[in-house]
Order: C-alpha cells, then sequence, then structure tokens
C-alpha cells in the first residue's frame, strides 16, 4: 500500500507500519447540532459521514434546515448582546481556555481529523492542531486590544457571524473563522463541510468544557442547502466563507443590496517559480509540499510549477525521484506522506481533470504506486509538457496533481504566474534577493512565498487578489473583517 | 460700429486615456443650470466608451502603481496647485450646476482643493499605516503591505458635482489604483473642467478617465466587466435597485464594492481610511532567516 521505490520501482527502504491508536476517539453512532450550548437533534434528514480511508461509515449527522438554522441564529442573537459587551479581558480569557484545551486534546483532535478527513496523522498532529490552537492564542490577545486594530478607537463587532468553512482544513478553517469572530465580540454559527462534520462537533464539547457562553458559538451541519440557508438569513451581519470561486460568487451575489459583510476565501491555481540559480533541493522540498501537502486538497497549493528552461530537465529529474519516495496510505500511519482523497465526488473531479491533462496533449507521470483496494486514493502525478492554455493549467484540480511549465526570463515567468482569474497565492525559488523582491512586488497575490512554501501562522494575513476572494484571515488585517468603525 | 465679438464655446468631452473624444456614439445630451437654463451640451458616453476607458486605464496600470508612492504624491499636490490656479472657473461652474451663492461655491472649491492634498500626503505613508511585520513562529521574514487592487470603477456622486467627484477620485488613485469615472449626470460640467486639469497636472494618460453620462446605464457595463477590479457606487446612493443590481453583476469576477450609502453623504467631513483600504489588497511575504 505505499510506494518506497526509486522511479525503477526497487525500494530504499522498507518501512514497518506505524499505525497512530484510534482508541482515543469516541465516535458516536449519530450526531445532532450544536445550539445554544447544546447538542440538540435536527428538524431535518441526517447524512453519513465516512472515513474516506475505508469506506466505513462513522456516523449519522443531522443536516440542518431552515428552523435549525434560525433556532442557531436566534441563539446566536441572544448571545451577542453579553458577549459583544463583556469586557476584552474576559473574551480573551475565554479564548486562552480554549487553547488551552485544543492543546491539551491535541491528539484526539488529530486522530478525529484524519479519521473523518483522509489526511495524513502526520500533518493534522503537526500542522493542523498545533496552528489551531495557535490561532487561538494569537486572537485571545487581541480581545483587549482592539482599539489598536487600526480601525480608530472604540471599534464594534458586527454582529452575528454565518460561516461556512471546507473540507480540506476542517480544524484549522474552524479556528480561522472562529477566533478572530469571537474576539472582536461577535458571535458564531457554523457550517462545517458535509464530508467533515466530526472535529466541528467535538470542538462543540471544547465550549461546553471551557464554560463558553450558550450561543457564542453554533454548529450546524449539512450540505450546500444549509450553508446557503445559514449566510442569507436575514438576521446575519457577517459572512465568511472558504470554498470553491463559484460558490463564493454565488454568496456575493446573494448579499448584495444588504447590509452583510463578507470575506470569502477562494480558490487558487499558484504559480511556483523555480530559477535556474536557485537553492535546487530546497525547492524540490518545496514544490513536493507546495502540491503534495494534505493531498494537494489546499486553495493555495503550488499547483503549476513553473521551471527555467535552463533547469527543467534536471529538476524533473530530481523532482521525480523525491516523488518515488513518497507514501501513499492509511492517513493513522505516521509514515504516510500522501492520504485518502476527501470523498468519491473529489476524487472523480481530479480523475476526470487528469483524464483531460493527457487527452490535451500533457505527458502524465507517477511513480510506481500501490494504492489501497478500498477507500478513495490518487497517486502523486505530474504533467510535463504542459501550455497555458491546458486545462490543467488553469482550473484548480484540488489533489495531488502538478502542471508544469517553463519560462525563460523573470517578466515571462511574471506573464505566466499572473495568466490567471486567481490570485491567492505564488512561490519564488531564486538565490538572488534582489529578484526575489522584484517577482514579490509583480506577483498578483496574496501571499508570496520566496524560497518557502505553504506556511501559515495566525499572525500572517492570508488571503486572495481576483477571483480568489476578498478580505484577509490572520494578522491585524484579518481583525478588519469582524470590526466596524464606533461610533 | 464695431462689431460686438462672437463668443467661442467650449464643447466638453469625454476623457480617455489622455484624450478628449467625443463619444463614439454620437450622442450627446443638454445640461442646464440650478435654474433650469440651458448652458451646454455634454458627451454622452455610451457602453463603447466604457469599455475604452477600461482598457485605457488598464494599460496605465501597471506605469502607475509602479510609481514611487512620492511621485504619486507630487502628482496628486500639482493636482491641487493647477486647480487654485482655476479657481475662478470652478467656482464658476460649481455654481451653475449646483446653484447657492459664489462664496458657498467657493467653499466646496475649497474644501476639494484641501481634499486633495490631504490625500497627496498619504501617498508615502498608508503602507506604514496599513501594513506591518509580522512575528510569526518560526524563522521567517514575514510582512504585509498594502497593494492597489487594479482598475476602479467609479460612480461619482449625483450632488456634490466637485468635492463628492474629488472625495471618490483621489482616495483610489493616490495608492496606485486606475479608474474609470462617471460623472453627476446633471451636474458634469466642473467633472469635465477637472478633467482638464488632469491632463495638464502629470497625471499619466489613462490613470484617470472621465466619462460624462448616465450612471443607472453605464454601470451595469462597468459593473459586469471583466476586466475592473472593483467599483464605488455611490454615484446611484438612494437607488438600492439599481445598487443591488450592479453588485449582483459585480460579484461574476468578485470586484471589491464599495455600496451607496442611503443618501448623499456629507463631503465636507474628513474620510475615512477606509475611502483608500477599500481597493488595496493586502499582500504578505515570506522568506526564511538563515545563514
Amino acid at each position: 500500500m505505499v510506494s518506497t521505490g526509486t522511479t525503477t520501482g526497487s525500494p530504499i527502504f522498507d518501512y514497518a507500519p506505524a499505525p497512530e491508536s484510534r482508541a482515543i476517539v469516541d465516535i458516536k453512532p449519530s450526531y445532532g447540532l450544536f445550539i445554544d450550548g447544546e447538542f440538540v437533534d435536527g428538524h431535518g434528514h441526517s447524512f453519513k459521514t465516512i472515513n474516506p480511508a475505508t469506506e466505513e461509515t462513522l456516523a449519522e449527522v443531522a443536516e440542518a434546515d431552515e428552523a435549525d438554522v434560525d433556532r442557531a441564529v436566534k441563539a446566536a442573537r441572544r448571545a451577542f448582546r453579553g458577549w459583544s459587551r463583556m469586557p476584552g479581558k474576559e473574551r480573551a480569557k475565554y479564548l486562552y481556555r480554549i487553547a488551552r484545551i485544543i492543546q491539551e486534546r491535541s491528539r484526539e483532535l488529530a486522530v478525529l481529523e484524519s479519521i473523518d478527513n483522509g489526511k495524513p496523522i502526520k500533518e493534522s498532529r503537526d500542522v493542523d492542531v498545533p496552528i489551531m490552537a495557535a490561532h487561538f492564542f494569537y486572537h485571545a490577545g487581541w480581545a483587549d486590544k482592539l482599539e489598536y486594530a487600526g480601525l480608530g478607537p472604540n471599534p464594534q463587532p458586527l454582529g452575528v457571524a454565518a460561516q461556512v468553512i471546507p473540507w480540506n482544513f476542517p480544524l484549522l478553517m474552524l479556528a480561522w473563522k472562529i477566533a478572530p469572530a469571537l474576539a472582536c465580540g461577535n458571535t458564531v454559527v457554523l457550517k462545517p463541510a458535509e464530508t467533515t462534520p466530526l472535529t466541528a462537533l467535538l470542538f462543540a464539547e471544547i465550549c461546553q468544557q471551557a464554560d463558553l457562553p450558550p450561543g457564542v458559538v453554533n454548529f450546524v451541519t449539512g450540505a450546500g442547502d444549509t450553508g446557503q440557508t445559514l449566510v442569507s438569513h436575514p438576521d446575519v451581519d457577517k459572512v465568511a466563507f472558504t470554498g470553491s470561486t463559484a460558490v463564493g460568487k454565488a454568496i456575493a451575489r446573494s448579499i448584495a443590496g444588504t447590509d452583510k459583510k463578507a470575506t470569502l476565501e477562494l480558490g487558487g491555481k499558484a504559480a511556483n517559480i523555480v530559477f535556474d540559480d536557485a537553492p535546487i533541493d530546497q525547492a524540490i522540498e518545496g514544490i513536493v509540499s507546495g502540491i503534495f501537502f494534505n493531498q494537494g486538497h489546499v486553495c493555495c497549493a503550488g499547483s503549476r510549477l513553473l521551471l527555467q528552461e535552463s533547469i527543467a530537465e534536471e529538476a524533473m529529474a530530481k523532482l521525480k525521484r523525491r516523488m518515488s519516495t513518497l507514501r501513499v496510505g492509511d492517513p493513522l500511519d505516521k509514515n504516510t506522506d500522501i492520504g485518502a482523497i476527501n470523498s468519491a465526488a473529489q476524487l472523480a473531479r481530479i480523475r476526470a481533470l487528469a483524464e483531460i491533462g493527457e487527452d490535451e496533449g500533457a505527458e502524465r507521470w507517477s511513480p510506481p504506486c500501490e494504492l489501497p483496494s478500498s477507500g478513495y486514493w490518487f497517486p502523486p502525478t505530474v504533467f510535463t509538457g504542459v501550455s497555458q492554455a491546458h486545462r490543467i493549467a488553469r482550473e484548480e484540480i484540488f489533489g495531488p496533481v502538478l502542471s508544469v511549465l517553463t519560462f525563460r526570463t523573470p517578466a515571462e515567468a511574471v506573464e505566466k504566474a499572473n495568466n490567471t482569474p486567481y490570485g491567492l497565492s505564488a512561490g519564488v525559488w531564486t538565490d538572488k534577493g534582489s529578484r526575489i523582491l522584484f517577482m514579490a512586488d509583480k506577483l498578483r497575490a496574496g501571499v508570496v512565498w520566496a524560497n518557502t512554501f505553504n506556511k501559515f501562522d495566525p499572525a500572517s494575513p492570508f488571503g486572495g487578489y481576483k477571483e480568489s476572494g476578498y478580505g484577509r484571515e490572520g494578522g491585524r488585517q484579518g481583525l478588519a473583517g469582524y470590526l466596524k468603525a464606533g461610533a | 460700429m464695431a462689431a460686438s465679438r462672437l463668443e467661442v464655446r467650449k464643447t466638453y468631452k469625454l476623457y480617455i486615456g489622455g484624450a478628449f473624444p467625443r463619444s463614439e456614439s454620437g450622442h450627446s445630451y443638454e445640461v442646464h443650470d440650478s435654474k433650469g437654463k440651458f448652458v451646454a451640451n455634454a458627451a454622452k458616453a455610451s457602453r463603447k466608451d466604457v469599455r475604452d476607458a477600461v482598457v485605457a486605464a488598464r494599460k496605465a496600470f501597471p506605469g502607475w502603481a509602479g510609481r514611487t508612492a512620492y511621485n504619486r504624491g507630487q502628482i496628486l499636490y500639482r493636482i491641487a496647485e493647477v486647480m487654485e490656479d482655476r479657481r475662478p472657473q470652478f467656482v464658476q461652474a460649481v455654481q451653475q450646476s449646483e446653484g447657492g451663492s459664489a462664496a458657498q461655491a467657493g467653499r466646496q472649491v475649497d474644501e476639494a482643493i484641501d481634499r486633495l492634498v490631504w490625500y497627496a500626503g498619504w501617498a508615502d505613508k498608508l503602507a506604514q499605516v496599513a501594513g506591518n511585520a509580522n512575528p510569526v513562529a518560526g524563522p521567517f521574514f514575514n510582512h504585509s503591505a498594502p497593494e492597489p487592487t487594479g482598475v476602479v470603477g467609479v460612480l461619482a456622486p449625483q450632488s456634490s458635482s466637485l468635492l463628492g467627484l474629488v472625495s471618490v477620485v483621489a482616495p483610489v488613485v493616490v495608492t496606485g489604483n486606475t479608474t474609470v469615472v462617471v460623472s453627476s449626470y446633471s451636474r458634469p460640467l466642473p467633472a469635465v473642467t477637472f478633467a482638464e486639469v488632469l491632463a495638464t497636472s502629470d497625471v499619466p494618460g489613462g490613470v484617470v478617465n472621465l466619462l460624462t453620462g448616465d450612471a443607472a446605464t453605464l454601470g451595469p457595463w462597468l459593473a459586469a466587466h471583466m476586466d475592473v477590479n472593483a467599483i464605488d457606487v455611490t454615484g446611484v446612493a438612494g437607488d438600492l435597485d439599481t445598487a443591488t443590481a450592479l453588485e449582483v453583476a459585480a460579484a461574476d469576477n468578485l470586484k471589491r464594492v464599495r455600496r451607496a450609502p442611503a443618501a448623499e453623504p456629507d463631503w465636507t467631513a474628513v474620510p475615512a481610511l477606509t475611502t483608500m483600504t477599500d481597493f488595496l489588497e493586502t499582500k504578505t511575504v515570506w522568506h526564511p532567516i538563515g545563514v
């Protein structure tokens, strides 16, 4: 079930299985909604959430209908009065308390995240959950310092925030949304993605454990309909969405003419640009983490590799050799590099776009790689001979599929990198300082990683240009999405 | 008997890419003063004029955004200087458009000139106020700074023909955006004179493109244009249906939208920073620290 070979397929190492125990998590057969501080039954249907690595059903989860969403928004509205008037230093202590509980229960959160999402335990354990805790710590400290946020003295919260998050980083996106909202004095109704609802419901327990006042955080589970009902609820003041550009546009239309503020974190097709003077081994690591981290289910993934022509051959040889060492398989195995694709639907989309890549004439390559027989899997894949017109160079695949293009001059690299309706992130690899700053200046993207890639921190604002959405999350700039100027 | 001299009347035209074309449609419309007396014919901009103006604005964007902030500040200050020089003409145009006394019109003009000076000073300070270093938990240099979003469509206010116009145009361009502006429909003449000032103030052609015409007609083309990055719909203040339709159209490429207020604001108030930051992107750059 793992690929451990070189490009010729002969193994370098054999790894013994190193599974993380799942005994630490207690998955109930069914889950309700979390409204006004309590778990309640929904009025509507329920849906199954499955383990994408095995296709086993994990639990039945309530699908919130209009009445459920209304109940949650009303609870958040009631709670807003007290929460927004609470002194910032007291709100801060709730967030600090939550952050500490996240750290204490980090193993449980990480294991459940990997089971429900399919991501490798080493990522949920070392990236998702620690950065989640860091987001609560960071924003806790802001709660009593909002007059320094840059919106003038006495800034005010917006009210009830409707938050809809994706399945690729369920806990991390939850933290990105809830921590700043609460720090600024807003209350929240959040809808986790339909394929990954379980960790949000575990977080609901953490809210209870922290004695967070009822109604400050509410969770409504469900699919697109539930999300649409939530963001279009008339008593919502703020919409925060992370997901596809198509849905982001629909949300922007649905809130037109209202007073609702929106933060939209949408798709991307980031260029990862490697110049001939780049530290090549570091660049290869950056390319690999840029596209294969989290199975490529990353909106800011470096999915378009732009290699300077003079080093393209050497870089491709090194990249293929490195890809051959990637281990695909059991998300709970501590040695796993690439876990399961999150859902059958996403797997079908990745397969379809990869086939289109071949049909349009690009050359496809994957290392020899034995995939598990059940569950949803896709091998790390690279396409060479890709032109800018190819769909695999234009559309977000959201999977472990890299498209490689070449360039000759910095100007051509800029031109190709910016030739996309997206503008979320970009990568630059070169040893020349002035060129880094030149490229960073010219790239139309919200985050530029120079000689690194896929780095995240609560102090660092994240968000896109153009059709990658608007607003920023994290850092001082992220607070602007949850505050308005004081009267 | 000496023949009385025949006055040379001015033809009011559009301002696109640094030139003064007539509307390609050939249409014009009658402009009346505040008492209803005919003053002039103004060019009535068409969809094609909007598209030409967007092309000009896009072409001018990299150069304007690439100027130093100091230089953009100098140029905005230069606009104020030239306006001051033509103050009597502006006072006359504003009084003609908005009515009231010459003193009232004069205060509007003074305020408009001072507004430009205020924004000129922001050019090389805003990045220090809106940007910052980010202390991330790792060995990385990490820094966020504002950047212009690109081409911004502006529907200028309908009532305040000069101060309102300057108050929506200056914050957009001082940060490096370029713009396509639709002036007040019934009070377009101060805008035309303002365009003449822009043309002689070292503002590169295409940075500000000024169209006279109907915001409700031209707004939808601007809002739906896929090469426009943001739109300020102040000019349809009080018309929620039109404002909503524009915001819906703007969602096709996720334009940043500055919504229309319920009524035109008091333009004499000190502007908020959001007049500028609404049309800025935050760019965050990471680099490892090491030897």
